[in-house]
């Protein structure tokens, strides 16, 4: 595609320009969508119905009438806040959310790009939302806030080892970390994804989707914004602009670790079917079905289950993910070397 | 509990302590999980509370100085009412209870059968809206409209009986504002037939959740002795094993006709006293409220449902304490009379104010999110601490 845009444009630059923001046409709409999916989804596994009335058709337009609130709303930066730190974060956490997007494969046809250590790029990236937190948290100068910080600072990096471990399982089946090339290694049918192929990637597959949900503080994670206990955690001084985009990038983070889940383990875009249902809009439909479908599971577990406390969280970090972990290397590792 | 930190040898500042300090943090009264407008003032190491102060008052609405100033005994009610909100019935019965000793009158058994009725209705109803707040509170929010749900089934049978949902004016001095309707017993008995179900669903989805587990039991531990120390009562003291109950203790109304038992806790997922078996003893009380009311149901005796009673109420001169088992605990009325139309003195023994007082011992060395789950475990309504 870049080729493409290069040969029609001529301008190296503004191509790049360009591409940068293909992936919000996806990300901006799809948070508007998957906020009011969440609403509905909750309000009915909890015999309610959610928005009903803006927009007509079971509330649709329900999202798309709080973001434009949101954005007339007054900008509120508290005296004791460290005004430049506090203005920044919003924007340091989307940055990181988004960034990520530039190398995950949406079709077969379309990837922002095609750098050759994209896995380790992303992994890399999403550590920056952290960075966010912690400001977003610290330069409020509030201690519900600093508590949301701490824990979600804490939190994130203990869960990036499962992930990356897991992670590295496929990277060891598929002997590349360029997420275009681990795609077309899954091409030819359900059977031919990984989750498939190998009897440890399975496993590697729940240690993933696991830590996954405690990096994007979802429940049974979501203690860096426990309300019931940090009242509103990180984000409790943010309000009107900046809390839009912290929560953009809460949902845009949703689906790139659904995204990857799907690439890595669930074969992206290739079609189910093998050759049929193929190409590149198709494939768009699957590798966007997929992660949809991952949003769903994230959703359903939310409004399940309770939340876990802070130490019981490194407990399942350190002491249970992690070792699984380390025994799934090695035996994908077995399995590639036995049996190949 | 200041801790110091020496820097290993090598490293700049080394001899110098690292001096870390806690942290005053307010909790309330605008926080999510204080239940009402209480301030916990939370001394913290890092997310160990090291201690709680409560402060109360922020409800205050001088409910015992009202009741002096009224123009009769029966104006009251309404004020009791509002201690405690969610349990209306409960607080009406034990100043019905405590006017009618000091007037010695005795009510027809009718009346007695409905204001059992309508007493257990309201402890399902308050236990519900404890258990559902509690998982709110561990961060399940769907069991919340669950119990939601079912309480406005009871909301409606008391919508139909005396026209409210929330505040009932319901029990008078010598009997009832007005009597059941004639399809009362079938709605009773539907509700008390879909009703056994759902605590069973609610059990499946909140009680034996193991994260919900892992999060309630060995968590604010209170111990029997200290409960007794404290003087707790309800699901609180139960819930350390002491089978202490007032409707089976000290029986009031016709408790003493109705069969059930008092579940206490067990300490079957962790120690005794522990914040699930408080949570547990709420849900085995909502199933033997359950059966009280059917069987007060189908006792229900026919007459009238309200007492001959002199026009004007004037008890003789002296003083009268009663006590009840509301949902919280033990309610207590202290009336004081001195031969006027209006009360000279109440006095409202509140259980959820000395069941709040328990609170600093247990959660000592918990975390926040602890701290979070052994006050919702304690199940205090402000309106009743504060009065």
């Amino acid at each position: 595609m870049k080729e493409f845009l290069v040969s029609l444009l001529q301008n190296e630059i503004l191509v790049y320009s360009i591409m940068a923001l293909v992936p919000l046409v996806w990300v901006i709409p799809f948070a508007l969508f998957a906020v009011w999916w969440e609403r509905k989804i909750s309000a009915h596994m909890q015999d309610r119905l959610g928005p009903m009335r803006t927009g007509g058709w079971h509330g649709w337009s329900q999202t798309i009438a709080d973001i434009l609130k949101l954005i007339q709303k007054e900008d509120i930066i508290p005296t004791a806040a460290d005004k430049k730190l506090f203005m920044l974060a919003p924007y340091v956490v989307f940055t990181g959310s988004y960034a990520a997007y530039a190398a995950i494969p949406f079709s077969a046809a379309y990837v922002g790009s095609e750098i050759n250590i994209g896995l380790f790029y992303i992994i890399a990236i999403s550590s920056l939302v952290v960075i966010g937190l912690l400001m977003a948290g610290w330069a409020s100068n509030n201690k519900w806030s600093l508590f949301g910080a701490m824990r979600s600072a804490a939190q994130v990096i203990s869960y990036e080892i499962p992930v990356a471990l897991a992670l590295l399982a496929v990277v060891m089946v598929a002997g590349t970390f360029d997420l275009h090339q681990i795609n077309q290694a899954q091409e030819g049918g359900i059977l031919h994804w990984y989750i498939f192929r190998n009897p440890f990637l399975l496993p590697a597959f729940v240690i993933y989707f696991v830590a996954s949900l405690a990096e994007t503080n979802r429940t049974p994670f979501d203690i860096p914004e426990a309300e019931s206990e940090l009242v509103g955690g990180y984000h409790t001084e943010y309000g009107g602009m900046r809390f839009a985009i912290l929560f953009l990038s809460e949902y845009a983070n949703m689906f790139a670790v659904s995204s990857i889940a799907a690439t890595l383990f669930f074969g992206g875009w290739t079609s189910p079917f093998g050759e049929a249902l193929s190409g590149p809009w198709w494939g768009l439909f699957w590798f966007l079905g997929k992660g949809m479908a991952f949003i769903f599971v994230q959703m359903w577990l939310r409004w399940t289950l309770p939340r876990l406390r802070v130490d019981q969280l490194m407990y399942v970090g350190w002491k249970v993910l992690i070792p699984f972990a380390f025994v799934v290397v090695l035996g994908v590792g077995f399995w590639v070397m036995v049996i190949g | 509990m200041q801790e110091t930190m020496t820097s290993p040898a090598g490293v700049p500042g080394f001899g110098r302590a690292l001096k870390t300090e806690e942290m005053v943090l307010n909790m309330g009264p605008q926080h999510p999980s204080t239940h009402g407008v209480l301030r916990l003032e939370v001394v913290v190491d890092g997310e160990i509370v090291v201690d709680v102060v409560p402060h109360i008052g922020y409800l205050h609405r001088c409910f015992e100085k009202h009741c002096e100033h009224m123009t009769n005994y029966q104006q009251v009610i309404p004020y009791a009412d509002r201690m405690d909100y969610v349990a209306a019935m409960s607080n009406e019965l034990g100043y019905v209870v405590a006017a009618e000793r000091m007037l010695k009158i005795k009510v027809p058994e009718r009346v007695e059968y409905i204001r059992v009725i309508m007493a257990e209705f309201s402890r399902i109803v308050s236990h519900l809206i404890a258990i559902g707040t509690y998982g709110m509170d561990i961060g399940a929010f769907t069991p919340f409209l669950y119990c939601m749900r079912d309480r406005e089934r009871v909301l409606d049978i008391f919508e139909q009986t005396c026209g409210a949902r929330l505040l009932y004016n319901y029990m008078w001095i010598g009997g009832l504002s007005h009597d059941v309707s004639p399809d009362f017993a079938d709605k009773v008995k539907s509700f008390c037939k879909y009703f056994r179900p759902t605590i069973k669903e609610l059990n499946d989805l909140l009680s034996y959740n193991k994260i919900f587990i892992r999060r309630t039991a060995n968590v604010g531990v209170l111990p029997r002795e200290v409960a007794l120390n404290y003087a707790v009562s309800g699901p609180v003291l139960r819930g350390s094993g002491v089978k202490w109950d007032l409707r089976k203790n000290d029986s009031y109304s016709v408790y003493d006709k109705l069969d059930f038992e008092i579940p206490i806790g067990a300490g079957k997922k962790g120690t005794v006293g522990d914040c699930w078996d408080r949570y547990m003893v709420r849900i085995h009380e909502m199933e033997q409220s359950v059966n009280i009311i059917e069987q007060a149901v189908d006792k229900l005796p026919t007459g009238d449902v309200q007492a001959a009673l002199p026009k004007r109420i004037r008890p003789d001169a002296g003083e009268t304490y009663a006590r009840t088992e509301t949902p919280k605990g033990e309610l207590g009325y202290y009336i004081v009379s001195d031969g006027s139309a209006t009360p000279f003195r109440i006095k409202v023994k509140s259980p959820c104010f000395v069941n709040l007082s328990a609170l600093p011992a247990i959660s000592r060395g918990a975390m926040i999110a602890d701290l979070v789950a052994i006050l919702g475990s304690i199940d205090i309504v402000l309106g009743e601490v504060d009065r």
